[in-house]
C-alpha cells in the first residue's frame, strides 16, 4: 500500500488533489481511497487530505500516519505545522514553490533522506499560466507522477478529464504536462549532478 | 342611475336569513348537498366555535375543490374531539401527525399529489392558535416562504384549550388562563407586543391572507372559496370563541365572535400578495368592555376590584386596529 | 459499472435509481453532499418525477416526508447528529404511523460540546423509535443497503435508517460498483402503500388511541421488526442474485470459525479491525470479527450463534451509554445471556477520535488475556480528565470543562489527523 498526505490551505484544492489522485489510481485498475481531514476549516486554514493506493481492497480507515509521500501545496505551512510528521525514511516530498529546497531551509532534512525523492515545483505559477487561477493541485499531481512513478501522467490526465471539461480541462492538462516535464528535467539534472 | 344599498339587519344578530336571498347567494351551510366534512357525533364541547369554524371552512373547501381535498391536522382540540379511533367525524382523507408540523405535512401531501400527477387534489392544513402561532410557527413560515400549494387554516380560540386553558401567543392581554392567573398587581396575561400572524403571513408576500369569524358565515365561506380558487401558500385565520376557556355561555359563541369584530378587537380583512384588499366594516361599534364583560376570563377587570386602566389599554388596542385597518364606515356613507 | 467516487455521491446516485418521489433536504454536516447531489439530479431533470423540497428544519424534513409518504409517494431524507435529535418527535411519529420512509444517517457525534465528526451516538439515540437501522461497512455497502432499504421498508410498511459513518464514508473517495436502472427496477417494485390519503377513499390517519389498544399497536411495531429479522437475510440473498454481490444481511462474520476471541463492531471500523485481525492471525492469534449490520432489529439469535464457539468477546463501539457503559454491548450481552461467556466493552472513536491500528493491536491482546476492565475507553487521555476532575474538586467556579481540557492538552483549535 502506498500512502500519500497532501497539505495545503482551504481553497487550494487539497481535498480535490487527493480525490483526483485516487481517480488516477483507479483508472490504472488499482484500489484507492481518498479522504479529507474532516475539518470545518474555512478558506486559508491549514487543510490535510489523504490518499491510499493499493492492488488489494483497502479496508483501513485510520488517518495516514506514516506517509510514503507528502505533497505540500503551500510552503508557508512549513513554519506552521510539522508537515513531515511520520514520513517514511525513503519517502517522497513534493513542495509547491519556485524556490529551491535550500532556500526553503530544508537542506538538513534532505541530507538525512534520499535527496532524489525531494523536489520543488512552481505549481501556483503553472496554474496561473495555464488555467488562469493560482490553484496548484493539478500541476503537483503531475509532478508527483514524475517524481514517484506511482501513477502515470496519462492517468492524471484521465482524472482531469473526469473532473473538468472544456477549456478548464485543456488548461489543466497543459499545466500537468508542463509540470511533469519540469520535474522529470529536475530529476535528470540531479541524477547527472 | 342611483341605487340604495339595502342592508338586511335581523334584530340582534345582523345576519341575513337565507330565505331572503336568491338560491345562488345562500350559504353553503344552508344547502342540502354540503359535504358535512366533519360529521355529527364528534365530541366537541357545547357551543364550540372551532367545530363550527372547521365545518364551515372545510365544507367550503370541499365544494370549491369538487370534493378532491386532503386535510392535515395539528394536535389540539379539533384533532382530539373529531377522531377518537375507531370513530372519525372526517369525511375527507385526513391525517394527524404532530402538534407543530401540520404545515409541513401538508407540504408533503401537496408534493406527493404533484409528483403523482393529480393536480385536481387540493390540500388544506389546519391547527389551533397554539399549533399555528406557537409550536407550528417554524413549519408554517417555511411553507409560506416556499409558496407551497397549501391552504392553512388557523382556528384561533386564544389559548391552549385542549390541555386545560393555558396561555398561547394569541391570548389577549389581561386574560385569565391557567398559566396567567388573575392574581398580583397585574392580573391575567401580560401586555406583550402581541403576535399578529395574519400580518406575518402577509409579510411573506403569499397570494392570499384573510381573517374571518364564525359570526360571519358567508364572509368565511367566500374567503375559503376564494382561497381555494388560488394556488400557492394561502392563510386564513378564523376567530373561534371557546365557551370553556373563555367562561362564556355556550349559546353566546356567535355573539362573542361578532362582538370581537364589532369592537375592533379582531379586525376582519383580506389581503393579496402582502397588501390589504378589503376589510369587513364594523356595523355598530361597541366598546371593548361590552365584549369583555360576558367573559369570565376578564371578570377580574370588572366589579369590586376593577381595573379600568387595563380595560382602557385594551380599548386603545382596539382603537388602533380600527384606525389601522379602516374598520369604521366613513361619515356620510 | 465500477467507478471511483465520493461515498455521498455514490449513495445519492443509488437513491436516484430507487426512484424516490419526494426528497426533503435540510443541510447538516456530514450529510450535505448526498442531498446536494440529489437536488442537482432533480433540478436537471435526470431524476424525474421527483419533488425536491428545501425545508426549514429537520423537523420539517421528516414532517414533509410523513405527509408525502402518507399520500402514497416514495419519500426520502437524510440527516445526522443534532438534526436527527431535532426531528426526533417526527421520527417516532413516522414509525408509529407505519410509513416506509428511508433516511440516511451520516453518523456524527451529538453535542455539547459541538462536534461534527463521526461516532454512532445519533442514530443509537433513536434505537427505540421503531425505525430499523442498518449500518454500512463500506461505501459499496452503503449504496447497496439503500436499495435494499426501500424494498424492506415498503414490504413491512415501516421506516428505515441507513447509517453510514460521517466523513469516514460520506467523504471518502473509493471504488463502487454502481448498478444499472434495470437491475434496481427488477429488484425494487413501485411503492404500493398499505394506507393512503386519497379523496376517492377517505381514511383518517393518526388519530388518538387510548389504553385499550395502544399496547397492541405498539406491539405491532415490534412484530414488524421481528418479521424484518426473517426478511433482511432473504432480501440480501435476492440482492446477491440480482446484483451479484454480498451486501446487507443481519450480521457478517470474519475468521470466527476457530476464534477464541471475537471482536464485535458496526460500521466502517470493521475494515480496520479486519486488517488488525489478519495481522494477528499471522502471528498465531485465534481472533475473529463479528460485524453487526442490522442494529434494529437486533439479531439476538444470530449474534448468540456466532459467539457460541468463542471464549470471550469484545464489543468495540463508537457510542457511550453515559452512566452505564456500552449501548451495543448491552444488546450483545442480552444475546449471550446464560452462556457464561466473558464479555468486554471498549468505547472508542467518540467525536471522530481516530481509531488506530496500533491501539487496536494492544486492546485486542489485552482482551485475549482477559486483562481488560468491563468498560475500556480507548486512547482516553486520563491526565486531562483527572486534571479537570481535580479542578472541579478544588474550585467552585471551574469554568467550561471542554475549554479547560483543551487548554490542558495544549491544543489551539479543534482538528483531526
Amino acid at each position: 500500500m502506498f500512502e500519500v498526505r497532501v497539505h495545503g490551505r482551504g481553497g487550494q484544492g487539497v481535498v480535490t488533489a487527493a480525490e483526483m489522485l485516487s481517480v488516477a489510481a483507479f483508472e490504472e485498475g488499482r484500489h484507492a481511497q481518498a479522504f479529507p481531514s474532516f475539518g470545518s476549516e474555512r478558506t486559508g486554514a491549514p487543510v490535510v487530505a489523504f490518499c491510499r493506493i493499493s492492488d488489494k481492497e483497502i479496508r483501513l480507515r485510520e488517518p495516514v500516519m506514516q506517509p510514503d509521500a507528502i505533497i505540500v501545496q503551500d510552503p508557508t505551512l512549513l513554519h506552521q505545522i510539522d508537515v513531515f510528521a511520520g514520513l517514511k525514511q525513503d519517502g517522497y516530498v513534493l513542495l509547491n514553490s519556485h524556490h529551491s529546497l535550500e532556500t526553503l531551509g530544508l537542506s538538513e532534512l534532505v541530507k538525512q533522506r534520499r535527496s532524489e525523492r525531494f523536489c520543488t515545483l512552481p505549481a501556483t505559477e503553472l496554474g496561473l499560466k495555464h488555467v488562469g487561477r493560482p490553484i496548484p493541485n493539478v500541476p503537483l499531481l503531475a509532478g508527483f507522477a514524475a517524481l514517484s512513478g506511482t501513477i502515470k501522467l496519462e492517468s492524471v490526465i484521465m482524472a482531469i478529464n473526469e473532473k473538468f471539461s472544456g477549456k478548464v480541462a485543456l488548461g489543466n492538462i497543459a499545466a500537468a504536462e508542463e509540470a511533469y516535464l519540469l520535474v522529470q528535467a529536475m530529476m535528470k539534472e540531479q541524477a547527472d549532478a | 342611475m342611483g341605487f340604495q344599498a339595502v342592508k338586511f339587519y335581523q334584530t340582534g344578530t345582523f345576519t341575513v336569513g337565507n330565505r331572503l336571498l336568491a338560491p345562488d347567494e345562500r350559504s353553503l351551510q344552508s344547502v342540502e348537498t354540503r359535504s358535512n366534512s366533519i360529521n355529527s357525533g364528534h365530541r366537541a364541547c357545547q357551543g364550540c366555535g372551532e367545530a363550527l369554524g372547521a365545518r364551515y371552512a372545510i365544507d367550503a373547501a370541499m365544494a370549491e375543490s369538487n370534493n378532491q381535498l386532503i386535510a392535515a391536522n395539528a394536535t389540539g382540540c379539533l384533532e382530539v374531539f373529531s377522531t377518537p379511533y375507531p370513530e372519525s367525524s372526517w369525511q375527507v382523507p385526513w391525517i394527524h401527525s404532530l402538534f407543530g408540523n401540520a404545515a409541513a405535512v401538508a407540504t408533503g401531501i401537496a408534493a406527493a399529489m404533484k409528483v403523482k400527477g393529480r393536480p385536481e387534489v387540493r390540500v388544506v392544513a389546519q391547527g389551533g392558535d397554539g399549533g399555528t402561532t406557537d409550536i407550528g410557527f417554524g413549519c408554517l413560515s417555511g411553507m409560506f416562504e416556499r409558496n407551497d400549494d397549501v391552504l392553512y387554516i388557523c382556528y384561533d380560540n386564544e389559548g391552549y384549550m385542549n390541555t386545560g386553558v393555558q396561555r398561547s401567543s394569541a391570548t389577549p392581554p389581561a386574560a385569565r388562563t391557567a398559566t396567567t392567573m388573575p392574581v398580583g398587581p397585574e392580573p391575567g396575561n401580560v401586555f406583550g407586543q402581541g403576535k399578529n400572524v395574519p400580518e406575518i403571513a402577509m409579510a411573506h408576500g403569499i397570494p392570499y391572507v384573510a381573517t374571518a369569524t364564525v359570526a360571519d358565515l358567508r364572509d368565511l365561506e367566500y374567503k375559503v372559496r376564494k382561497a381555494m380558487k388560488m394556488h400557492g401558500a394561502r392563510y386564513i385565520h378564523i376567530f373561534v370563541p371557546c365557551p370553556l376557556g373563555w367562561g362564556t355561555a355556550s349559546h353566546d359563541t356567535i355573539r362573542m365572535a361578532r362582538m370581537a369584530k364589532e369592537s375592533g378587537t379582531f379586525p376582519v380583512f383580506e389581503a393579496e400578495y402582502g397588501e390589504v384588499t378589503g376589510v369587513l366594516k364594523i356595523r355598530r361599534k361597541i366598546p371593548v368592555e361590552e365584549y369583555m364583560k360576558p367573559q369570565r376570563r376578564f371578570a377580574h377587570l370588572f366589579g369590586k376590584n376593577a381595573h379600568p386602566e387595563t380595560v382602557a389599554r385594551i380599548q386603545a388596542i382596539a382603537d388602533r386596529n380600527i384606525r389601522k385597518y379602516g374598520l369604521l364606515e366613513e361619515e356620510g356613507n | 459499472m465500477l467507478k471511483q467516487t465520493e461515498g455521498s455521491k455514490a449513495v445519492a446516485e443509488a437513491i436516484a435509481l430507487c426512484r424516490p418521489e419526494v426528497i426533503c433536504a435540510y443541510p447538516i454536516s456530514p450529510q450535505t453532499h448526498i442531498v446536494e447531489a440529489l437536488g442537482e439530479m432533480v433540478k436537471s431533470g435526470k431524476l424525474t418525477p421527483c419533488e425536491f423540497i428545501n425545508v426549514e428544519s429537520e423537523f420539517a424534513a421528516m414532517s414533509v416526508a410523513i405527509g408525502a409518504s402518507a399520500a402514497g409517494a416514495r419519500a426520502y431524507t437524510a440527516t445526522a447528529s443534532q438534526g436527527l435529535l431535532f426531528m426526533a418527535e417526527a421520527v417516532y411519529n413516522a414509525s408509529g404511523l407505519g410509513l416506509p420512509i428511508v433516511m440516511t444517517v451520516a453518523n456524527r457525534a451529538i453535542g455539547a460540546p459541538i462536534n461534527i465528526w463521526n461516532d454512532h451516538s445519533d442514530s443509537l439515540s433513536q434505537r427505540d423509535s421503531g425505525w430499523m437501522q442498518l449500518f454500512a461497512e463500506t461505501n459499496q455497502e452503503a449504496l447497496d443497503l439503500h436499495i435494499q432499504a426501500f424494498r424492506l421498508a415498503e414490504e413491512l410498511s415501516m421506516p428505515i435508517m441507513v447509517c453510514m459513518d460521517g466523513f469516514i464514508l460520506t467523504h471518502a473517495f473509493e471504488r463502487v460498483d454502481m448498478p444499472t436502472q434495470q437491475q434496481v427496477d427488477d429488484y425494487l417494485p413501485p411503492f404500493e402503500p398499505r394506507q393512503v390519503l386519497d379523496p376517492a377513499e377517505p381514511v383518517s390517519i393518526g388519530a388518538m388511541v387510548g389504553p385499550e389498544a395502544f399496547m397492541e399497536v405498539r406491539y405491532l411495531a415490534h412484530a414488524k421488526q421481528m418479521q424484518a429479522l426473517e426478511l433482511i437475510p432473504q432480501l440480501a440473498a435476492e440482492f446477491k442474485e440480482t446484483f451479484g454481490r454480498d451486501s446487507g444481511g443481519l450480521v457478517r462474520s470474519y475468521c470466527i470459525e476457530d476464534a477464541e476471541t471475537v471482536i464485535i463492531a458496526m460500521g466502517s471500523i470493521l475494515g480496520t479491525i479486519k486488517d488488525v485481525v489478519d495481522e494477528m492471525r499471522e502471528a498465531g492469534h485465534k481472533i475473529g470479527v463479528l460485524g453487526i449490520i442490522s442494529y434494529r432489529p437486533f439479531p439476538l439469535e444470530q449474534v448468540r450463534a456466532a459467539l457460541l464457539g468463542c471464549q470471550r468477546f469484545l464489543v468495540l463501539e463508537k457510542s457511550l451509554a453515559v452512566g452505564m457503559g456500552g449501548i451495543v454491548a448491552t444488546d450483545v450481552r442480552m444475546a449471550v445471556s446464560g452462556t457464561g461467556l466473558k464479555g468486554f466493552t471498549a468505547v472508542a472513536g467518540l467525536g471522530g477520535r481516530p481509531i488506530l491500528k496500533s491501539s487496536l493491536h494492544t486492546l485486542f491482546r489485552q482482551a485475549e488475556k482477559e486483562e481488560l476492565p468491563p468498560v475500556t475507553f480507548l486512547d482516553l487521555d486520563w491526565d486531562a480528565v483527572n486534571k479537570q476532575l481535580e479542578r472541579e474538586k478544588t474550585t467552585r467556579r471551574s469554568g467550561p470543562a471542554a475549554e479547560n481540557i483543551l487548554h490542558d492538552k495544549g491544543i489551539v483549535s479543534a482538528k483531526f489527523g
